[in-house]
């Protein structure tokens, strides 16, 4: 089953894991199979918003949801089951510095 | 000979004896808590159906476990969803014998595995306490609304949810490794003491013990130390049977509070108070965890001939080990009630004081209620109104109101 693992940072914490130590923590996960897919993400402040209302594209600066914690990077893994996520999510080095949210991926019903 | 008891009498006490077992061990069998549900209900009107005609068969958890999986099984062929199923899986274990499914040893694990899943820390803390009430102890949800004064739709909703994150987020139906073990036993340890606690503290409401959630409680604390005797199990369920022991003589048949000092200790449940100190010395065997400790506080109230006859520089002492193990603003207002009781009211009034001053304890309707008793002792007739009127500010619960109101008025007559 797959789970996206969102890594939360406070701004001031945006880089205080080293890039080399998310790398490493990357690598370990590929060699066991179990990531689909990782990247880290630029500060929200370069972020856009796009929506679509009546049928009208708008564009706006950033997210506005005011939180102090932002969207710092994913893990897209496959694991059996929570338990098994728990364990890769605790493993992602910005764990100790932010929050790691676990969220299982559901399949679009066609 | 015994007489022939009629059918459904036998089809309830069954029920009473083995739906909770035959549950957890469909869970597992059909990997979803509705469809065992249903699956449970539909093995039991089976039983009444056919047990009239057949015999009451010689292994009723067996019969009634192959009757919910048969019927959950053909349920969903009926609706075409077998396929969710894991078919080889399934097509394995119908080749297997149905006993094999239900051994002591695999049914008594599927009962862990349950209690572990509705404790499983992903799940909201309210969430676990609903779903365990639920599904280990059987209550009923119109129940459990009632045991914790919430509308029932709020707690349907809550084990809705719960059940969907089971699924959605896929917890595994597991007892966690060795590893994992002590942090996960922690959330079911809090779990019953929630329950035990909301059974005799009610935090609100207008009776002092609401009895049947404490004696859920101590239920499912003996059902965890049979089925895994880890030494802070056994604390807990000395601990709860200790507190539990004092229930008769803890209020007036008109509900009001009366305090340990005050209480009739011949109504103390002699019988709860000897396992309660068996077990906490089983408990401290294996070393001293928080719960053993606090048992063996309860344990020392509950030998002691009166208050001035307990040994309160052993409490103190207790309390100190508790506070290294365990460092909380409450445990260290206790351990100032008894070196109060120890070193005099001066002394726990000073430790008190320090603990407010911090600001940790602001807004605990016990830590005013102490200091207020405490200056009362030191002739602080004016400190102790003021603590007391505090302390009764912050209290949700009307037996608790109308002891301090009480309080309040005699110490009008003080001031004469």
């Amino acid at each position: 089953m797959k789970y996206l693992c969102l890594v939360y940072l406070e701004a001031s914490k945006l880089h205080a894991v080293a890039d080399g130590e998310c790398m490493a923590c990357g690598d370990g996960l590929r060699k066991s199979g179990m990531l689909l897919a990782a990247e880290p993400l630029h500060p929200v402040e370069t972020a856009t918003t796009v929506r679509i209302r009546n049928g009208t594209l708008t564009v706006t600066d950033g997210p506005f949801a005011e939180t102090k914690e932002q969207l710092a990077g994913f893990y897209l893994i496959d694991a059996r089951d929570l338990n098994d996520a728990i364990q890769v999510a605790a493993k992602i080095p910005p764990a100790r510095e932010g929050s790691i949210e676990v969220r299982p991926v559901r399949e679009l019903q066609p | 000979m015994a007489a022939v008891e009629p059918i459904h009498e036998i089809v309830d006490a069954v029920y009473v004896a083995e739906s909770r077992r035959v549950l957890a061990t469909l869970i597992r069998l059909l990997g979803d808590f509705d469809t065992a549900e249903e699956a449970l209900h539909d093995a039991f009107r089976a039983a009444l159906e056919q047990w009239p005609r057949e015999g009451v068969p010689k292994n009723p958890r067996s019969w009634l476990v192959s009757a919910g999986r048969f019927k959950a099984i053909d349920g969903l062929r009926r609706q075409s969803r077998f396929d969710q199923l894991d078919e080889a899986g399934a097509a394995a274990e119908i080749a297997v014998a149905p006993d094999a499914w239900t051994d002591e040893e695999t049914v008594e694990d599927d009962r862990l595995r349950l209690v572990f899943t509705c404790c499983h820390p992903a799940l909201a803390a309210d969430a676990q306490v609903a779903l365990t009430l639920r599904e280990v102890c059987g209550l009923r949800t119109e129940e459990i609304a009632q045991a914790f004064l919430a509308p029932a739709p709020t707690l349907a909703q809550r084990i809705v949810r719960a059940k969907a994150k089971i699924r959605d987020a896929r917890i595994p139906y597991q007892v966690p490794s060795r590893e994992e073990l002590p942090q996960r036993l922690d959330t079911v340890l809090r779990v019953i003491y929630l329950v035990f606690n909301e059974g005799y503290t009610a935090s609100s409401g207008s009776v002092v013990t609401r009895h049947d959630l404490s004696a859920e409680a101590i239920r499912l604390g003996r059902l965890l130390v049979d089925l895994l005797p880890e030494p802070e199990a056994i604390g807990l369920l000395a601990l709860m049977l200790l507190h539990d022991s004092r229930r008769a003589a803890r209020a007036t048949p008109e509900g009001d509070l009366i305090l340990l000092e005050d209480q009739d200790r011949s109504l103390w449940n002699r019988d709860q108070i000897a396992e309660g100190v068996r077990l906490v010395r089983r408990a401290l065997a294996s070393g001293p965890g928080a719960y053993a400790i606090q048992a063996a506080i309860a344990a020392l109230h509950a030998e002691a001939p009166s208050t001035a006859g307990t040994d309160w520089a052993e409490i103190v002492g207790l309390y100190d080990m508790l506070l290294q193990a365990n460092p909380s603003p409450v445990i260290e207002l206790n351990r100032a009630v008894a070196l109060a009781m120890r070193d005099g009211p001066a002394a726990g009034l000073a430790l008190i004081d320090a603990i407010l001053d911090r600001g940790d304890l602001h807004d605990y309707r016990l830590a005013h209620a102490a200091r207020a008793e405490l200056c009362r002792r030191l002739g602080q007739i004016a400190d102790a109104r003021t603590s007391f009127e505090r302390a009764l500010t912050l209290t949700r619960q009307e037996p608790e109101r109308r002891f301090l109101e009480k309080r309040i008025s005699s110490l009008s007559m003080a001031e004469g």
